[in-house]
This record gives structure tokens, C-alpha cells and sequence, in this order.
């Protein structure tokens, strides 16, 4: 299996997003330049963390227009799971993957530390493998995650089980006080109507080992591993 | 004479300085010259007061791969790789403009980090500030922690650790000291020098503009009130254009297409271009007009001084050009050819095909003036030196002064200022803010290294020599603490002005106690920076040499702790405890007096303690440790439990014994001894742990066991504080963050 690592000017955890499934996880990765039209024939695709040009404009607002992301539209409208993580993320609000924006955190300052992020829907491919409810000890590294949707929007992405992740408190709960950034319904991340794109704030690929802190993040990638492998094994059979 | 004496003045030049330029170039000068003379025989980058005390100070070592004198240290850490590591110093342009001052100090020693072709890994930042009573101080504090966050976020180097102190002392003079740690294999070390004549030398990076002309001369002079009108002399940073020329010189270093690499920080082109030259021992001729410039119309005099931020000279050797230059333009930089290396030794600029300057590269770099300033003891300290009486008042309330010390902020929770630090990109870092030192792994090998940056300025304002050799043990302790080796050291001496006899003395002095300290504990300086002039209106700093320690663990998993980490341990401390408070934080949050001398320091026992902390933690029979610092005993333990989800402990000691003059209560509690440890270890190991200190011949003794949920602490068999675990983690973690987010009364 083959993970796409998409590298933009200013991406900073596009190393972290291509050890933890290589190293990690055993599986391949290569890092795919944003002046590549290609994904070079990769089953999964993650824009990594980081401030793609700098994050002049809006975070994410310039890397929308980089030539490999017509290539990434094309995969994901082809039902090809991707992941944005961080800026990634922010990245796919902006070029309209996924529904939304950010605002700056509600105490407009830079926030690292671990979170509780529960997981709130396993029919993603990078959820599948974790179990509804299960809180995600994750790390979180940013300064503008206060997600933001119009009502109308909202309502749909709640209708529709599109909320993948919310910030909650080790029992679960959604709680104001477990909520780091302010964002709308604790929100931390959400997928696509396809549900093959994901887009989260918290860092999964940096919490795959205990030894820097935290492992929950394994069960992302593990997920995708998993589907990946089950459609290959349908596609086999059939 | 060729120019007037205010012409002079304002180059930060004297009449003999000046004589001496004209000898060594056997004319005189023009201006363009006068200021390539003035910002390279700056003291910030001639080090023209300092260099003869530094060269006391012990710069090798088995471990040592590059000491001081490039644009970094390098030490061995094993498998062919080595730790690249430097600190430096942000203070002026900090004060003047702190968001912009600290931000660039982060992107300068980053940049002087993978100039050396290290891949840089990890921040701390060594911080002083004023009163946090003081409103300006409080901005400063905001502007300086976001600056930091700002550029290190951004360019995606984690931030791991640091320390902070406050005091008056720098309410208009704060410190921003900023280490910066890289690894690259020794073989793939890239040196700031020139050679091969003909070789092109190229510009890359940001455009030159008018910004921080005289930065370096700036930093060498004392402040006023006129001093924001320096303001212009502040640069401004861009951590996207330096993530891309990191990522495309790494790129670039590993092909060995080029000879030698430099940034441009302080005196900008000058002091790149003369510095390679001159290390290799060849001329470089460069022509202004083919420097990017961001603005119109700048004199040949302005490109060579700018100290725009973001930008790098690279020497590349003879026809590997375009394969350069393609990397470059792959990471959409523009990397230019301003000129070449030739063999007449000298540092010739051109405008357009025209000669504006041509002196001699060394006569830059090497033949300043050196200066045996005049010290003298200064004779206040006869009576700071003397304890107060309140030295001798009974602490009425153990209890409630426990609780001042942890909520002051020089002792209370840092959590406000790194929550604000990405200190988790590059999935290295092991136990965040969890260890006395800063840890990360290195990757594809079982190791991890260790930092920490230390200095304590009210140890050195009364004693410089003993407080820099307490900065040393400390900074080396913590390193030890943690289960790592200390292996090399680098440090950061902030000071005020050295014209003034008893500021020199307080300089001469500390780097004699460093160089003592550090050969004692073997950790060879291999670099670092000197900050002189720190003052405001005539009033100096604390004195405040801060050292940055690296140490390497073998095992990662065996990296240890500081809070307790669960019930039914036994407390063991290490060291001995005397009737110490000169200089405390006892002292300073009780009764705001920075008095008496410092503790004293036997470096025979320190070196023995910190083996014997390696060795313990290698062999995994300890599960905690925590040095006793600021606050004392009482207070590393009430931070051992802080930090342990309300779990409580249970000790009991003795006094310590008597001396005239000194409350032994609050000796016993508050004292800051050197030398002296908490750790926590399984009941089962407490024997073996014992056993292990008496044949290192370090003191030790089981005083107690974790468990409950208060502290606990017994004098002479006596109950003296008995506190909730939950009402001092309170008073601890929410101090900074009331004084910073305006909820403070």
C-alpha cells in the first residue's frame, strides 16, 4: 500500500506524515512535490501539517491553486481516501473538499498540547478501525482550528453524520472545557458526503508511538491499511 | 584624520580603533570601508572585550567534533551522527520591538544551526523578564513568547524547552537567549568557508533592503530613552522564506556541490563574505549590483551593512552551478552569482564593475582590536554579600510561604508560555515538558538527547564566579537528572557594560567559573554568544551567563521523570542540605531582598551525582527525579506532586544545622543547596539505590514515601507543612495565566 505525502512550500509535518506509515506501519510512502500533476499511483493520499505559503492569505488559501491539486480532486472524486491534517485540512476547506473555515482560537493564541478527541463515526476509511466513542488521546499544534460552518451547513454535516471527530474529556463528553479552540459542536474533524475525505485539526501521525507520547493516532492510519485492503480483497473475489 | 570625530562616534569607532584600520590597510579608509571596519569590529561580532577571558575556556574533548569559531558547535553522539548546537542572544532588538526581536532571534540560530548542513530539531529558550506587575513587562512577556511561537511554529521546529526567571532587574532589559539543536553525519559537516579561487560565490534568499543597518552596533551599545527610535534597526521575519532556504540548502549541501556555507545575521554581507574568506584564507570579490535588492537606490554601504533577515552566501565549486541553482528554483528561491573566491586575501566590493571597497579579510575578522578592559570588584558587594536580618526571622507560616513560592512566577507552572509552543512536529520528542531536561530521540538509533539551559543572575549578581559555576552544575544536573550524560555545553553571557571595571570583573569572573565548572563536569564549551552593553539608562542587568548543556541517554526508554509517578515509593534524596538562603527565592518573593552569597558548590560531589544519576537510570531502579532548585526542597517536592494528578508525599527531615544568622526552618525548606535530588524508586530498590550512592560516595537517605493527597513535611519529627496537593497545583499552574490574561487583581 502506497500513502501519497503531499508536499507543499511551508509543509511542516510532512516528514512526521510520511515515518509514522513507513516506519511505523510498514507500508510505503513518497513525497509528492506540489508541482507534480501526478499522485504517482498512490492508494491513499494525506496533506500533511505545516503553513503551505506561509499561510499568507488565509491558511491554506494559496496551496489550493498548487498543480498537484487537481490530481487530488480527481482522486477523491473518484471515491480515493484523503486525509488533511492540520493545515491539510484547512487546506481542503479551502479548495471546497470539504465544507467550512477556520477562525482563529477563540483566545487568539497558538495552542500545542494532548486532547481528548472521540470518535464519533467509524464509517470513514480512516476510522474503521476504531470503535464509536473512543476517545483519541492526540496532540493538537495550531492557532487557527475554530472550525466554522453556517447553521445550514452545520445542520447538514450533523444530519448526514459527516462530524468524524469532536473534542471531548477522557469520559467522553463534549464539553466546553474539552474543547481547546472553540470550535462549533467541538468539531475536530469531518468527512466528505462520499465519507472518503477526512479532515481533522488534531495530529494522528505524531501520536504513533508511546515513546513520544501517545499511540491513539495509530488506529487512523491502521484504518485505511484495513479498508484499503478489505475493497482490494472484494475487487479480488470478484 | 579622514572623518570627524562624530562620524566616528556614530560607527561606534574610537580615534584609536580608527588609527588602527588606517594602519592595517595603509591608508585611509573611505565610508564604505569605515562601516565594513565598524559593524565587524563591533564588540557583538569582534568580541573585542571578551575574546581573552573566552580563550580560558575549555573547548575539547573526545566528543568534540567542531568547538568554537564556526557557525556552531558539534559533538559526538554515536553512529556516525553528531549534535549541532549553539545558543545566542535576541536581547536588544527584543526590548525595542519584542515580537519581531524574538522571532528573528529564532530564525538566526536557526539558520547558523543547518548552515553547518544539521538537520535543526529542537528549540529552548533561556527568558528574563521584569516585574510581572509592570504592564510593559507583561506586553513584552506576550509580544516575545508569540514571536518565538510564531517563527518556530511556522517553520516547524519544536520548541521542547527552556526556563524563565523575573526580576527588576530586566524590566528595560529582557533576555531572549534561544538554543537550537541539529544533527547531521559527520561527514556531511559544512564549514563557512571559502576556497578554490574562482569559485562563485552566491546570494540566496530574501532581498537585501534598509532594514537593520547598524544592528550589530546597536547591540553593542547601551539603551536610553531614545532607544525606541532604534526601532528601524530591528528586522523583520519571514519563517516561510527561511523554511525554504533550509529545505533547499540541506538539499543543496548534500550533493557537495558547495565549499563552504554562511548566513548573513549580524553585519549581514560583511560578515559573510570576510568570515569565509578569511577562514580559508582567500579573497572574495563581489559586485553590489547583482544583490537582490528589495528597495531603490541602496549605496554600496547600505547592501554590505543591511541585516535583512532570511539570506545566505553560498561558495560553489566551479561547474556544479546550474545543478545548484535548480534546486534553488525548485523551492522557488532565486539563487544568484554576486561574485567569486580569489586568492589575494582581500574582501573587494564592487558597484557595477567599480571598486567602492578593498581591505583585507582579515583585517576584518582577525586583527581588531583586543581589549583587556580594566576590572575591579565592585565595592556594593561588601554589604549585598552580608545576609539581611530577615535572613534570621522564623517563617511564622511554612504553609502560606510555600504557597508565595509557588505561585511566583519564576517558580510557578510554565504551561501558559509552552502550550504556546509546537513542541510535539517531528515526533522526537519524548515526555514533553515531563523531564528536568528537554528530550528528544534520534531517530533509527535507541538514543536520545538531553538539554537544558540554566542560569540563575541573582547567584551571579552576588558571587559571578560561583553563580556561573552553579549555572553550570545545574543546567548539567538537570541533563543528569533525566538519565543523560552531559557531553557539551554552549553559553550565552548576558552583561552589562564592560567599560565599567566592576561590570568587567562580574564578566571576567563568571567565565572563569564556567571554564572551571565545565571541565570538572566534562562538558567542553564548543560555542556560543556574548551579549555586553545590557543596560538602560545607566542601570545593568543581573549578570547572567546562561548555559545550554547537551547530554545523550543510550536507551530512550530509560529516560526519567520528574514527578512521582504513582503510591508507595520510597523518597530518596541525594546531597546534603545547609544553612544556605543567599540569593534565594525565599528571599526575593518574601522579603524582595537579593542578598548574602550564593550556595556553595563542591564539584567533585556534583560530578559524582551525576554519574551516579546516569548510572541509576540506566540500570531503571529509579522512577522519579527532580533537583531541588528555586524554593528548595519544599518546593521540588510540591512540583513533584503538582505534576502527578493530585498524588501527595509523605517526608520528613532534619534541620539543618546551625548558623548564626540564618532561620534554620527556612533554611531546611527553602534553602537552595547545591547538589541535591529527590528521586523516587520502588521500595524493593531502595537498598540497591542506597548501595549505589555510598560506593559513589554521594550522601543519600530514604526520607519518605508518595502517597495520599497532600504534601507532607516533617522538621525534627515535627509536622510543618501539610498542604493539599490540590490547593498548591492551583496556586502553581494558574499563576502565569492570571498575570498574563488580565485576571490578575
Amino acid at each position: 500500500m502506497k500513502f501519497a505525502v503531499v508536499v507543499f512550500p511551508g509543509s511542516n509535518g510532512d516528514h512526521d506524515a510520511y515515518y509514522a506509515p513507513t516506519h511505523v506501519l510498514g507500508e510505503q510512502a513518497e513525497f509528492i512535490w506540489h508541482k507534480e500533476t501526478s499522485l504517482k499511483g498512490a492508494d491513499v493520499v494525506l496533506l500533511p501539517g505545516g503553513f503551505s505559503h506561509g499561510d499568507y492569505l488565509r491558511t491554506g488559501a494559496i496551496a489550493r491553486f498548487s498543480p498537484i491539486m487537481p490530481a487530488v480532486k480527481a482522486f477523491a472524486d473518484a471515491g480515493g481516501p484523503v486525509l488533511g491534517i492540520c493545515n491539510g485540512f484547512q487546506i481542503l476547506l479551502e479548495c471546497g473538499l470539504l465544507p467550512g473555515a477556520m477562525l482563529r482560537n477563540r483566545d487568539v493564541k497558538f495552542h500545542c498540547e494532548f486532547v481528548g478527541v472521540r470518535v464519533d463515526r467509524t464509517d470513514t476509511p480512516f476510522t474503521a478501525a476504531a470503535r464509536e466513542g473512543q476517545v483519541l488521546r492526540l496532540p493538537i499544534a495550531h492557532g487557527e482550528g475554530n472550525y466554522y460552518a453556517p447553521p445550514d451547513v452545520l445542520d447538514e454535516l450533523e444530519r448526514n453524520g459527516r462530524v468524524v471527530f469532536r473534542y471531548a474529556n477522557a469520559a467522553g463528553e463534549t464539553t466546553d472545557q474539552a474543547n481547546p479552540n472553540g470550535s462549533l459542536h467541538n468539531i475536530a474533524g469531518i468527512c466528505s458526503a462520499g465519507r472518503n475525505v477526512v479532515g481533522m485539526m488534531p495530529h494522528p501521525e505524531r501520536a504513533c508511538e508511546l515513546a513520544v507520547g501517545s499511540a491513539d493516532g495509530l488506529v487512523v492510519l491502521q484504518s485505511v491499511v484495513q479498508a484499503l485492503a478489505k475493497r482490494g480483497a472484494l475487487h479480488a473475489s470478484a | 584624520m579622514g572623518f570627524d570625530a562624530e562620524t566616528l562616534a556614530r560607527h561606534g569607532l574610537t580615534a584609536d580603533e580608527y588609527a588602527r584600520i588606517v594602519q592595517l590597510i595603509g591608508r585611509e579608509p573611505n565610508l564604505t570601508e569605515l562601516g565594513l571596519f565598524s559593524v565587524m569590529w563591533s564588540e557583538h561580532c569582534s568580541y573585542k572585550s571578551s575574546r581573552v577571558h573566552l580563550r580560558t575556556l575549555p573547548t575539547t574533548g573526545a566528543r568534540v567534533v567542531q568547538g568554537p569559531g564556526e557557525n556552531a558547535g558539534a559533538v559526538d553522539i554515536g553512529d556516525g551522527l553528531a549534535a549541532v548546537f549553539k545558543i545566542e542572544s535576541h536581547n536588544h532588538p527584543s526590548f525595542i520591538e519584542p515580537y519581531q526581536g524574538a522571532a528573528t532571534g529564532v530564525g538566526g540560530i536557526i539558520r547558523d544551526i543547518f548552515t553547518m548542513g544539521a538537520r535543526p530539531i529542537a528549540l529552548l529558550d533561556s527568558l528574563r523578564f521584569g516585574s510581572l506587575e509592570d504592564a510593559r513587562t507583561r506586553r513584552i512577556v506576550h509580544g516575545v513568547v508569540s514571536g518565538i511561537g510564531g517563527y518556530g511554529n511556522s517553520i516547524g521546529i519544536p520548541t521542547v524547552g527552556g526556563e524563565v526567571m523575573f526580576d527588576e532587574a530586566y524590566a528595560s532589559n529582557p533576555l531572549v537567549n534561544v538554543f537550537c539543536l541539529g544533527i547531521a553525519r559527520h561527514d556531511e559537516i559544512v564549514k563557512g568557508q571559502a576556497s578554490g579561487v574562482g569559485n562563485p560565490v552566491y546570494y540566496v534568499g530574501a532581498k537585501t533592503g534598509r532594514d537593520g543597518i547598524h544592528g550589530a552596533t546597536m547591540a553593542s551599545a547601551e539603551f536610553d530613552e531614545t532607544s525606541m527610535e532604534k526601532r528601524p534597526a530591528v528586522q523583520v521575519g519571514d519563517p516561510f522564506m527561511e523554511k525554504l532556504l533550509l529545505e533547499a540548502c540541506l538539499e543543496v549541501m548534500a550533493t557537495d556541490a558547495c565549499v563552504g556555507v554562511q548566513d548573513m545575521g549580524a553585519a549581514g554581507l560583511t560578515c559573510a563574505t570576510s568570515e569565509t574568506g578569511s577562514r580559508g584564507g582567500v579573497g572574495i570579490e563581489i559586485d553590489v549590483a547583482n544583490v537582490p535588492q528589495r528597495e531603490t537606490g541602496m549605496t554600496p554601504y547600505e547592501i554590505m551593512l543591511s541585516e535583512s533577515q532570511e539570506r545566505m552566501l553560498l561558495i560553489v565549486k566551479q561547474g556544479r552551478e546550474a545543478e545548484v541553482e535548480r534546486i534553488f528554483e525548485k523551492w522557488d528561491l532565486h539563487a544568484v552569482r554576486i561574485g567569486e573566491v580569489t586568492s589575494d586575501g582581500l574582501l573587494r566590493v564592487k558597484d557595477h564593475g567599480a571598486v567602492v571597497a578593498e581591505v583585507p579579510n582579515r583585517a576584518l575578522t582577525d586583527e581588531g582590536p583586543v581589549y583587556r578592559r580594566p576590572f575591579a570588584r565592585p565595592a556594593s558587594l561588601d554589604e549585598t554579600q552580608t545576609l539581611p536580618a530577615e535572613a534570621a526571622q522564623p517563617v511564622a507560616r511554612p504553609h502560606d510561604a510555600l504557597l508565595r513560592l509557588l505561585g511566583a512566577p519564576t517558580v510557578a507552572s510554565k504551561r501558559w508560555i509552552f502550550q504556546q509552543y509546537d513542541y510535539t512536529v517531528r515526533t522526537n520528542t519524548v515526555a514533553p515538558a515531563g523531564a528536568s531536561a528537554a528530550a528528544v530521540r534520534v531517530k533509527d538509533t535507541p538514543r536520545a538527547l538531553l538539554m537544558s539551559v540554566d542560569g540563575n543572575g541573582r547567584f551571579c549578581q552576588l558571587d559571578p564566579r560561583q553563580g556561573a559555576k552553579l549555572a553550570v552544575a545545574e543546567s548539567a544536573r538537570n541533563v543528569a537528572c533525566a538519565g543523560g550524560l552531559p557531553i557539551g555545553a554552549t553559553n550565552c553571557l548576558n552583561f552589562g557594560n564592560p567599560e565599567r571595571p566592576e561590570i568587567m570583573w562580574q564578566f571576567a569572573e563568571a567565565v572563569a567559573g564556567i571554564g572551571e565548572a565545565c571541565r570538572a563536569l566534562d562538558a567542553p564549551i564548543t560555542g556560543g554568544n556574548v551579549s555586553l552593553y545590557n543596560e538602560t539608562d545607566g542601570r545593568a542587568i543581573l549578570p547572567t551567563p546562561v548555559i545550554g548543556v547537551v547530554g545523550v541517554i543510550e536507551d530512550a526508554a530509560n529516560i526519567v521523570m520528574r514527578a512521582f509517578p504513582g503510591a508507595g515509593l520510597d523518597i530518596v534524596m541525594f546531597g546534603e542540605s545547609f544553612a544556605e538562603l543567599g540569593g534565594s527565592e525565599y528571599l526575593k518573593t518574601l522579603h524582595g531582598l537579593i542578598r548574602g552569597l550564593p550556595p556553595a558548590l563542591d564539584l567533585g560531589r556534583e560530578r559524582a551525582l551525576q554519574r551516579l544519576l546516569v548510572d541509576l537510570a540506566s540500570r531503571r531502579l529509579i522512577r522519579s527525579a527532580q533537583d531541588c532548585a528555586e524554593g528548595g526542597l519544599a518546593v521540588a517536592l510540591a512540583e513533584c506532586c503538582c505534576e502527578a494528578n493530585g498524588l501527595g508525599a509523605d517526608i520528613s527531615v532534619a534541620s539543618v544545622a546551625p548558623v548564626a544568622g540564618v532561620d534554620r526552618l527556612a533554611a531546611t525548606l527553602f534553602g537552595e543547596s547545591a547538589s541535591r535530588v529527590l528521586v523516587s524508586v520502588a521500595p524493593d530498590r531502595t537498598a540497591a539505590v542506597l548501595d549505589a550512592a555510598r560506593a559513589a560516595g554521594v550522601p543519600a537517605a530514604r526520607i519518605g514515601r508518595t502517597g495520599g493527597r497532600a504534601i507532607r513535611l516533617s522538621v525534627d519529627g515535627e509536622v510543618v507543612i501539610d498542604l493539599a496537593v490540590s490547593e498548591a497545583e492551583a496556586r502553581w499552574s494558574a499563576s502565569l495565566a492570571n498575570w498574563l490574561d488580565g485576571r490578575a487583581a
